[in-house]
């Protein structure tokens, strides 16, 4: 009988454990949603109970998003920049990646390490000097300065990731394809890249969560508002003068929230191995 | 299959023999990458060196060389030196909270229950999710007049409403929110570094090491954390970095304030040098991040090559 009640005690702080994690990390989303569906007398209401409604919910915020602010503009504009991003990194890491997994020696180790390693150089070390290149381009204040510089990151990570892939390809399908009379780089293009579709997938979805993830850049690069991806346009720009505009703030983050998250979630392993440096077998 | 018997008829061109050779073929592959690299990163790493030792801002270009003159001005400046405090706390902070976040977590996901998989992907938002996007949110839940942490504690009677704390105007409490936001951003990271480490130890180490007598601590800190050692450094390696370089929170939280309170190396060379306009100083205050990234680099090529579980 003790030992039951025992039981019963441990799996309830086990539960309650598990929803203090769910809780943390969730309740700010739920914040979002119940912020950008409630009418403004409601948000502004210190005696109201702020968890739940006490007016009827309502759509106003999303509609004004979308009709009165820059909002769907600033929506295209990531979609834009994240396909020029996607294109300009699996032209360069693909290729990259490949040759790195298939060099010998501690040099094709050492190249893609060092190209690694180049992720960790911090956009705040580099922001600076890339921001007088973008003015000498004539690039200031346009979203295809971020279109330049985003695959200084992207294409480090996904060069890496797609390393990985590689290496975990048989040499043999190559070897074979050669012996069938491709040239070398026919076996690439012909075998190698129909087999990795499920890795360039990854990479693609990844470049494209990086893309809007980032903010250090956009923010540095781009001060008109038409011109912003829409991480950077709903943190910065549905404020006016010292007002902030929650409900329409709260409804663009959700809005941009949710597709990263699914992404994040469908692709998550891959990335953690790609980040451990293939350290999980 | 006939074609497996048809000889390719091979144009003698030296161009094509050029590329049959892997080597050859290897470098062509690579070379965008690397240049592209190159280019983008390693010429203006260059030029932000040498903004640090010359006299430009964007009124005056000019490339004149002033030697370190910049950065003994930034070493006398005391606002400065509170700074590289700040970063130090708020890296250090916050990935130590992380991480003990993340290692409570991650135990608790190890066993199997129903919802797990939902449980986990809750888990990890705060790190998928743009983090411009989540610190707007937590910015509204510190709202000075509307917070809803303060409402709670009101309504459960901790504390009154004249008493409610203004979470982002206070020096001390902004700090701790920078650091919470922080913390919370990345611990679902270490959750998830962690029970990739653990979840690739072979089971029957873990077994033999219980037959022989090792009790759940023993286990714990003798056999899986020196296991999983290398992939939770390469973590925290990433952690620090993406830390102790950033900016977004602090900008968009406490915008550095109050009173410099919150002011980290990140957002102090993107004030001076590019809202001022002070490349040079910029520059120089963002190239004091150098020592700690070069120590991090020599600790991840260690680690990086230690895989063996």
């Amino acid at each position: 009988m003790r030992s039951t009640i025992a039981k019963i005690g441990k799996e309830t702080a086990f539960y309650a454990a598990i929803a203090f994690f769910v809780i943390l990390t969730t309740f700010p989303f739920y914040w979002m949603l119940i912020t950008s569906l409630k009418s403004n007398p409601d948000l502004y209401n210190v005696s109201n109970i702020p968890f739940w409604f006490n007016e009827a919910p309502t759509f106003e915020h999303f509609r004004y998003l979308f009709e009165q602010t820059l909002f769907s503009r600033w929506l295209l504009n990531s979609l834009i920049i994240g396909i020029c991003v996607v294109v300009i990194t699996l032209v360069a890491a693909v290729p990259a990646g490949y040759s790195l997994a298939r060099m010998t020696g501690r040099g094709g180790e050492g190249l893609g390490i060092s190209i690694f390693l180049t992720y960790l150089v911090p956009p705040t070390l580099l922001f600076l000097p890339l921001s007088r290149i973008i003015a000498e381009l004539g690039l200031q204040n346009s979203m295809w300065s971020l279109v330049l510089v985003y695959p200084t990151f992207t294409i480090p990570f996904c060069t890496w990731l797609l390393m990985g892939f590689f290496k975990a390809m048989p040499v043999e399908i190559e070897e074979a394809a050669i012996v069938d009379g491709c040239s070398l780089f026919g076996a690439f293009i012909r075998m190698v890249i129909p087999l990795s579709l499920p890795a360039i997938l990854t990479v693609v979805i990844f470049t494209f969560t990086l893309t809007l993830q980032e903010f250090i850049y956009a923010l540095t690069f781009i001060s008109s508002a038409s011109q912003k991806p829409v991480t950077l346009g709903v943190a910065t720009d549905l404020i006016r003068g010292d007002i902030f505009f929650w409900g329409e703030i709260m409804a663009g983050a959700l809005i941009a929230s949710i597709p990263v998250a699914i992404a994040y979630n469908l692709f998550l392993d891959r990335f953690i191995s790609g980040i451990t440096g293939g350290a999980v077998k | 299959m006939v074609t497996i018997a048809e000889p390719i008829s091979k144009k003698a061109s030296r161009y094509r023999f050029f590329l049959e050779r892997r080597a050859v073929l290897g470098s062509i592959l690579v070379a965008p990458a690397i240049l592209y690299v190159l280019l983008l990163v390693g010429v203006p790493f260059l030029l932000a060196v040498y903004y640090s030792v010359s006299a430009y801002t964007i009124y005056d270009p000019s490339w004149r060389f002033v030697g370190l003159a910049n950065f003994k001005q930034i070493v006398r400046d005391p606002v400065f030196l509170e700074t590289l405090g700040n970063t130090f706390l708020f890296t250090f902070g916050s990935q130590l909270l992380g991480l003990i976040l993340g290692k409570f977590g991650a135990l608790l996901l190890l066993r199997p229950f129903p919802g797990r998989k939902i449980v986990r992907a809750l888990i990890i938002l705060p790190w998928a999710v743009p983090i411009a996007l989540a610190t707007v949110a937590w910015e509204w839940m510190f709202d000075s007049l509307y917070s809803v942490i303060n409402w709670t504690m009101i309504a459960l009677g901790i504390i009154t409403r004249s008493e409610a704390p203004n979470w982002l105007g206070n020096p001390h409490l902004a700090m701790l929110c920078v650091i919470v936001v922080n913390a919370w951003r990345f611990f679902p990271f270490a959750i998830v570094i962690f029970l990739a480490g653990i979840t690739s130890i072979p089971q029957d180490v873990i077994d033999a090491a219980t037959v022989d007598g090792a009790g759940f601590w023993r286990r714990n800190y003798q056999i899986i954390l020196p296991m999983i050692f290398p992939i939770v450094a390469v973590g925290l390696i990433f952690g620090i970095v993406f830390t102790f370089t950033d900016l977004s929170i602090v900008f968009l939280l406490t915008n550095g304030g109050p009173v410099n309170a919150t002011s980290v190396l990140g957002f102090k060379g993107f004030q001076v040098g590019i809202v001022s306009g002070d490349v040079s100083h910029g520059a120089a205050i963002s190239l004091f991040m150098l020592p700690v990234l070069f120590l991090v680099v020599i600790g991840m090529l260690r680690f990086i090559r230690r895989r063996e579980i």
